[in-house]
């Protein structure tokens, strides 16, 4: 294990931290609340001298990630952060990055969006970018939101993948709580990440290349999709073996859905994001009362470790799943639809319910938490019928 | 500045077998621009539209230097990230520092007037060493001929028709090259492809500058003006000699008309060779042609007062 520093940061600061040692070539900055103080972070590293990363304040997030775009197909390592409606005024080029296969990474600080207006955190953000072909980790700390942006970057520029990938932490939840931490030494994360030798770089000005051609007319659109497709399924093994790699450094596991109480857990939630220490800190209690409970945190959503789910939770009695965002008019959350989705396959099938909570940065508390395993239990002794959908605590 | 013999030395960056229209204006502005650029190492971008779409259908590109597309709406936002990458990459000692590499990027007057135009005041504001070129045809002639903020008042489009209640386009158009000079930008000039000389050398000084600069080009589109593909140039031309599209470029803050009008000509011989405007012909429409003639000369006096300040 390498040599490092116990900090008392949040988790923007994290992010910042791990951006720095990253060292991209550019960064393309747009305040949004709650993603600032990462921008602001870097800008001072920036000022200081710390980083030779060409920064780019751009006037919108649609122009941070069409800068970025450019300077990724230029040859670049880049980086940038984002949130909420950020994230959906990038939209369109969400796609165009994963389309030109360019190796970002993002940052997100995952947020409502309106309307009505709200700064807090949700998932509705980022889950509304989830089909755009990015990969997509969630952070349940300021530790985890640090280690995820080193891991991202690469498995982005691992060339089996090249693909954009994201980095989320839960708005104000994780971005401004004050955390412990372990920060890296610069050396150790500088060699972990290497230098990034792109193919095909506008810059290679010798060798001239064409970027974003038109692929209509009968042209191969068809096939360049597919080719996404095995990228990002590709990426599933490259980002077990870079997390192995990187927690054989840090002594901090690392596995895409982790596990607590999982191996006899009769009443199972699953979670994502910063809800996870909340469930955990329940589930701790209630074993200590001997019932079997068991949390799930799924903290790669995209690719989907739809195996690995099935696997861990197909000898429950009864799922529940937490999901922190909408998929209107869906028969459930976005987390809630793949777990199903999951286990069709499997003879055995425990029953499930979804909760959507926790929108616009509604409390999540800890009565809550304690009434879905009671809610499971409830199901699994016969009690109670599966309610489809609830809105876990709505007034 | 390069005489004829010598850009006709040059070596086309643009290569012909494209699929633009015959008679179309954007590649030709396109082929004079990189011309003035002489022998400078670029990288070029296009907005989506005719331009792009035509020159890279895959797996051809007409393109000899290298180049990428992003979207419609941030052709400049996309190379200033290119240029930045440059810089990036000269700190981290991955390009020599004295490498010399210069960046362009292309759109239509739909890509740049319109859906472009915060992704360029964006990029011209901060300074990127960077050179717009916007061929403005008039209107988003990719899509089918809609009205754009550049289409001239009193011309047919299909979202601005012509019938009982409406005659064409009811707004005057936008004067983005003088909005683009308030950016204070070291060099901003409006062209036209029937001025070859006048067009290369403000090209040639378009890649001279260190920072941000921007060409506003005339490009006649035969399919959307109505036009013979082989008049395209003496359109082109008219549209200077009647004052509708006046030369000028704004150095340093120092406006100057490039090409002076001794005689200018009536505006009707700009419209009338023009299917778009041919309702402007008809008996009852003769008071809108005189305020079309009106728009014209507004606005030539406009730059020429501006011009004649410095």
């Amino acid at each position: 294990m390498a040599e490092q520093k116990t900090v008392a940061a949040t988790g923007n600061i994290m992010v910042a931290e791990a951006m720095r040692q990253c060292a991209p070539d550019m960064m393309a900055a747009y305040p949004i609340t709650p993603q600032t103080t990462i921008v602001e972070e870097f800008a001072k590293f920036v000022a200081q001298g710390r980083v030779h990363t060409e920064y780019v304040t751009v006037e919108s997030e649609h122009s941070a990630m069409s800068a970025c775009v450019g300077a990724s197909a230029a040859g670049a390592r880049v980086m940038t952060a984002t949130s909420s409606q950020g994230l959906a005024y990038m939209w369109e080029e969400l796609h165009i990055a994963a389309g030109l296969r360019l190796p970002i990474v993002m940052a997100n600080a995952n947020r409502a969006l309106a309307a009505p207006i709200n700064i807090h955190c949700d998932h509705s953000d980022i889950m509304g970018a989830r089909d755009t072909g990015w990969v997509i980790y969630f952070a349940e700390t300021a530790q985890e939101a640090y280690d995820n942006t080193i891991m991202a970057l690469r498995v982005a520029e691992h060339p089996d993948v090249m693909l954009p990938v994201m980095s989320t932490l839960d708005g104000f939840i994780t971005t401004h709580s004050i955390d412990r931490a372990e920060l890296m030494d610069d050396e150790t994360v500088k060699a972990f990440v290497g230098d990034y030798v792109p193919e095909n770089a506008l810059l290679d000005i010798e060798h001239p290349t064409s970027h974003g051609n038109f692929a209509g007319l009968g042209g191969p659109y068809f096939e360049f999709k597919k080719s996404q497709r095995n990228a990002i399924d590709r990426s599933m093994g490259v980002i077990k073996e870079v997390g192995a790699e990187w927690s054989e450094i840090t002594g901090r596991p690392f596995d895409v859905i982790e596990g607590w109480g999982m191996e006899d857990a009769e009443y199972v939630i699953i979670a994502i994001g910063s809800t996870a220490g909340n469930v955990r800190h329940v589930a701790r209690e209630l074993r200590a009362e001997g019932i079997k409970v068991g949390v799930l945190k799924v903290r790669v959503f995209r690719p989907f470790p739809f195996s690995e789910i099935a696997d861990a939770i197909k000898g429950a009695k009864a799922v529940a799943v937490l999901d922190r965002s909408e998929s209107f008019g869906a028969e459930g959350g976005p987390l809630f639809l793949e777990v199903r989705s999951a286990l069709y396959d499997y003879d055995v099938r425990p029953a499930m319910v979804n909760y959507i909570y926790g929108l616009g940065g509604a409390d999540v508390k800890l009565d809550l938490i304690r009434r879905v395993y009671s809610d499971l239990a409830d199901i699994a002794d016969g009690v109670a019928e599966p309610s489809g959908l609830v809105y876990l605590g709505a007034r | 500045m390069a005489n004829i013999k010598e850009l006709s030395a040059r070596e086309d960056r643009l290569s012909g077998g494209h699929r633009l229209c015959a008679g179309c204006g954007a590649s030709i502005a396109v082929r004079q621009v990189l011309l003035g650029a002489g022998e400078t190492p670029l990288v070029a971008g296009c907005a989506t539209g005719c331009l792009e779409v035509s020159t890279t259908i895959y797996p051809y590109s007409s393109w000899k230097t290298p180049f990428i597309h992003n979207a419609f709406e941030n052709s400049a936002a996309t190379i200033s990230g290119v240029e930045a990458a440059f810089k990036g990459l000269k700190a981290a000692g991955k390009i020599p520092a004295d490498k010399r590499v210069k960046f362009v990027a292309f759109g239509g007057d739909g890509g740049t007037y319109d859906i472009g135009l915060q992704s360029l005041s964006g990029a011209m504001e901060r300074g990127h060493d960077m050179v717009y070129v916007c061929y403005d045809n008039g209107a988003y002639m990719n899509t089918g001929i809609q009205r754009s903020s550049a289409t001239p008042f009193g011309a047919w489009a299909t979202t601005a028709e012509v019938g009982k209640a409406q005659q064409g386009k009811t707004q005057r158009r936008k004067d983005l090259t003088s909005i683009i000079a308030a950016h204070g930008v070291p060099y901003v000039a409006q062209a036209s492809i029937s001025h070859w000389k006048d067009l290369t050398n403000k090209a040639e000084k378009a890649f001279a500058v260190e920072g941000p600069a921007f060409l506003n080009i005339l490009t006649p589109c035969p399919r959307g003006w109505r036009t013979k593909p082989e008049s395209t140039i003496e359109i082109a031309k008219l549209a200077v000699t009647t004052g509708f599209w006046p030369l000028f470029e704004v150095e340093d803050g120092v406006w100057t008309q490039t090409v002076k009008l001794r005689e200018r000509k009536p505006i009707e011989e700009f419209l009338k060779p023009q299917g778009r405007f041919k309702h402007l012909f008809k008996p009852e429409n003769a008071e809108l042609l005189a305020s079309v003639q009106t728009e014209v000369d507004r606005y030539l006096t406009y730059i020429e007062k501006r011009c004649a300040c410095g």
